[in-house]
């Protein structure tokens, strides 16, 4: 397994290398810059602040320097925010998108699988007609939509929920369940379907023919199995929700990480760029590496050698 | 599992100290400013959200009292010399929210600091009107002692112009100009972005800054009139979506915003809770005038006729905007006399038939033969309506046919800086209260004038307005130098902005700078 990880771990840094290059070039290619100004900066105090944040050298040179300066996990200066470094940025943002992220996923876990789960044993049933509607319309119902619903709601009319903000216990659950509304539909969809073609499985009818109770069946032999593609999903989905939302974080009005992916660019805060896209690559390798060690604990027919 | 997460959100929200339902306490003011500061530093700062917030924490030699007088604020008093150039400030016995004494010193540094090209303010180019300011700035003199400040003694200021500048006056309110405590910088060039490090001489000190999330200022015990201060506390929000900012607001969340839902402003208005407060600003639209056919004025002007603007503010904008009759707005008083009242309308706000007229005067009788042009604006709802009711009226009013085209913000701004384009929406808001903030960017070769537009008489009344202090004589070019530029349109003023804000009536005491952001300075609560 050691051989397997330390293989894996090189192509991450491939990965991670092509990303942040390209990264980098499109980015230098979007006309505008980061003092791009209605108000027309003087041509020399442009020639100042190019000199201070060294946009005047070429670009091979800027690329070498962020290279070098990265493998030092040195992200840079913010150009926007004049007291921050891109990773100050990173160590505020983060932690609150993933403390909303951790808790959209157990929503989207607690609610998903068992809403598959309950879809696959009775299918065609009445639960499983309704679960499967209020799934399709989680996958269905774009964030904004819902958030602005919620708010609106919950924030203005009901008036028991704050409408956005920051800094207590009631204020992550409408954006929790607002972000957790998509994944939830995902995995009981994800979980519904696989179960179904697991529970047609030979080993299973074995189970059962061995006169295992229902309950050992279902959850020993068979939901164990139908989770290996839930599992594969939550690789992706939580480094996209830990990262943080756009949409959910402007609505809401949360200071996470998730906004700083499209303002960035809006600014040309080309480090904030670079670092956010740096920071989001690494997570996603990093997340798809602990899915595929972990199919080796959960599915038996993987092995790493 | 199922059970123990809906039994652990209940417990959260049971839990959950309810701070964000009560009610304002008294003297405590909850502001949405709309976005997180890119910097409190004063000399480097340039947004209008950063200057609502640096007006409570900084005070220039002057400062705006809530009817907009210029008042003493720092500087006790000031004599200028007959020539204009020398100023002679005298500072009052003020101290920094750490207790030390604002020194001269502290101004002649601040000033020279945020000329220093290694700082690479943006908003240098405030204090060019010091003499060798420029020349320090962009590096063609390196000795700093040239600079036009210096402090005589701790209270003494002495301010050299590079020509007259009757509204200096109005510029020593400005950011760019606050003093920095000199000790404090020199040690650690980042205090203004830390509460625990953070030393100021305005009204407020900061308590809290939690990056994208709030602002919280108290009241600064040292400062040298506290007593006029009411305000306890300020607690500023940084909500950018304007809809969430309005259901808090609506929710009781908040006491004010300064940023509205446009499509909300008409109910808003109904409510009393929306607030049209003066703004010194002119929404246009720009012709390239090296493009055939707008080369021609009485093409530019035909267009800007059979432009009905009071369909525009009254059916688009609707937040009281004023369909423009010249290029510079109303607002900007000198010598007590409003600019725009003085110059009356130099243009109909909308006259089709002089419109057509024009055009087939200029060979293109009902637009025949008038080739397709283009408008570009930057991508926004309210830019794309405008544009698309300006095309119908065009086409309606000169049988003229134009294309619409959107680009990104610094996409357009770059598409104009390199003048591709035939049409294009642009506004001004001014830096200062005096014509010159509008008139002196349409001068041959400035940066702002991207539709390459030149007039030699225009630049020879500009140019006559640095020479002299005289106001009367100043303000007599400047509206020649208007009369000219409106005759010759080269661009289309549209309509005046006004200042979107809200806050509930028990917000009391409210003024707002035309020039920029709310002043919250002399804000109490009232009957909540």
């Amino acid at each position: 397994m050691g051989g397997f990880i330390f293989r894996r771990v090189l192509s991450m840094l491939l990965v991670i290398w092509v990303v942040s290059t390209m990264t980098f070039f499109l980015m230098k290619a979007i006309p505008g810059g980061p003092f791009t100004a209605e108000k027309q900066l003087p041509p020399e105090i442009l020639r100042n602040l190019e000199r201070r944040y060294r946009l005047g050298d070429p670009l091979w040179k800027q690329y070498r320097d962020y290279l070098h300066n990265l493998l030092r996990l040195d992200l840079g200066p913010s150009f926007k925010y004049e007291d921050l470094t891109v990773n100050d940025i990173i160590r505020q943002g983060f932690p609150v998108s993933a403390e909303l992220g951790v808790l959209a996923l157990l929503f989207a876990l607690a609610v998903g699988v068992p809403s598959g789960l309950i879809s696959a044993l009775r299918q065609y049933s009445f639960s499983d007609y309704f679960s499967m509607l209020w799934a399709l319309l989680g996958v269905s119902i774009p964030s904004f939509l819902l958030a602005t619903l919620f708010i609106y709601l919950f924030g203005l009319r009901l008036h028991v929920l704050p409408a956005g903000g920051w800094g207590t216990p009631a204020h992550l659950l409408l954006p929790a369940v607002a972000l957790g509304m998509y994944p939830t539909g995902f995995i009981a969809r994800l979980t519904r379907s696989s179960m179904l073609e697991v529970i047609r499985q030979d080993y299973v009818r074995t189970a059962r023919a061995k006169g295992l109770a229902e309950i050992t069946v279902t959850y020993r032999h068979a939901l164990k199995n139908a989770v290996i593609p839930v599992v594969t999903y939550l690789g992706p989905i939580t480094a996209a929700v830990l990262t943080g939302s756009f949409v959910v974080e402007r609505i809401f009005a949360i200071p996470g990480l998730g906004r700083h992916f499209v303002t960035s660019i809006y600014n040309r805060d080309y480090t904030v760029i670079m670092g956010t896209t740096v920071f989001y690559s690494v997570f996603l390798v990093a997340m798809n590496l602990v899915v595929d060690v972990a199919y080796g604990f959960i599915d038996p027919r993987i092995r790493f050698d | 599992m199922h059970r123990l997460v809906v039994v652990a959100l209940v417990m959260t929200m049971a839990l959950a100290p309810a701070t964000w339902a009560q009610p304002s306490a008294s003297q405590v003011l909850r502001w949405n400013v709309g976005t997180d500061f890119e910097t409190l530093d004063p000399a480097k700062s340039t947004g209008i959200p950063e200057a609502t917030v640096i007006y409570l924490l900084y005070e220039g030699l002057t400062q705006r009292d809530p009817q907009g007088r210029l008042v003493p604020g720092m500087a006790e008093r000031w004599d200028v010399s007959k020539d204009g150039l020398t100023w002679t400030f005298y500072l009052r016995a003020a101290k920094w929210s750490n207790g030390q004494l604002v020194s001269a010193g502290d101004f002649e540094f601040a000033w020279k600091r945020a000329l220093d090209p290694a700082l690479a303010a943006d908003y240098a180019y405030q204090l060019y009107y010091l003499k060798n300011g420029k020349a320090y700035n962009t590096g063609r003199i390196k000795d700093v002692s040239q600079v036009g400040v210096i402090a005589k003694d701790a209270r003494t200021l002495v301010v050299t112009l590079e020509s007259p500048t009757p509204f200096f006056g109005d510029l020593l309110s400005f950011h760019t100009l606050m003093p920095v405590p000199k000790t404090v910088v020199t040690g650690n060039p980042a205090w203004a972005g830390k509460p625990e490090t953070f030393v100021g001489n305005g009204p407020f000190v900061m308590k809290e800054w939690t990056r994208q999330n709030r602002v919280v200022l108290e009241r600064n015990p040292n400062y040298w009139d506290a007593k006029s201060i009411k305000l306890q506390r300020i607690e500023f929000s940084m909500i950018e979506a304007e809809s969430t900012a309005l259901v808090q607001y609506e929710a009781g969340q908040l006491d004010g915003s300064s940023n509205v839902p446009v499509a909300d402003i008409p109910r808003l208005l109904k409510t009393g809770d929306f607030k049209a407060m003066p703004y010194i600003g002119t929404y246009y639209y720009l012709f390239n005038t090296t493009h055939k056919p707008l080369d021609d004025a009485r093409v530019r002007r035909a267009l800007a006729f059979a432009i009905n603007r009071t369909l525009i503010t009254a059916r688009i904008t609707r937040a009281g905007e004023k369909p423009a009759n010249a290029f510079v707005p109303s607002g900007i008083v000198v010598n007590g006399t409003d600019f725009r009242q003085a110059g009356g309308p130099l243009m109909p706000v909308y006259d089709p038939a002089l419109a057509k007229k024009l055009l087939a005067e200029a060979g293109y009788p009902n637009g025949e033969g008038f080739p397709t042009l283009t408008i570009l604006y930057n991508t926004s709802q309210r830019h794309k309506t405008i544009a698309e009711a300006i095309q119908e009226m065009w086409r309606q009013n000169l049988g003229v046919k134009v294309n619409l085209t959107n680009q990104e913000w610094k996409v357009y701004l770059q598409t104009r800086s390199q003048h591709n384009f035939d049409i294009a929406r642009a506004g001004w808001i001014g830096d200062y209260r005096d014509p010159k903030t509008f008139l002196d960017m349409f001068i041959t070769g400035s940066s702002f004038n991207e539709g390459l537009w030149s007039n030699k008489a225009y630049d020879r009344l500009v140019d006559a307005t640095t020479k002299t202090a005289d106001q009367a004589v100043r303000m007599k070019a400047f509206h020649e130098a208007e009369k000219i530029f409106v005759q010759d349109m080269p661009l289309a003023p549209i309509y005046f902005y006004v200042q979107p804000i809200l806050y509930k009536n028990y917000v009391q005491g409210l003024a707002t700078d035309p020039t920029g952001p709310p002043l919250l300075r002399n804000v109490w609560i009232e009957g909540h």
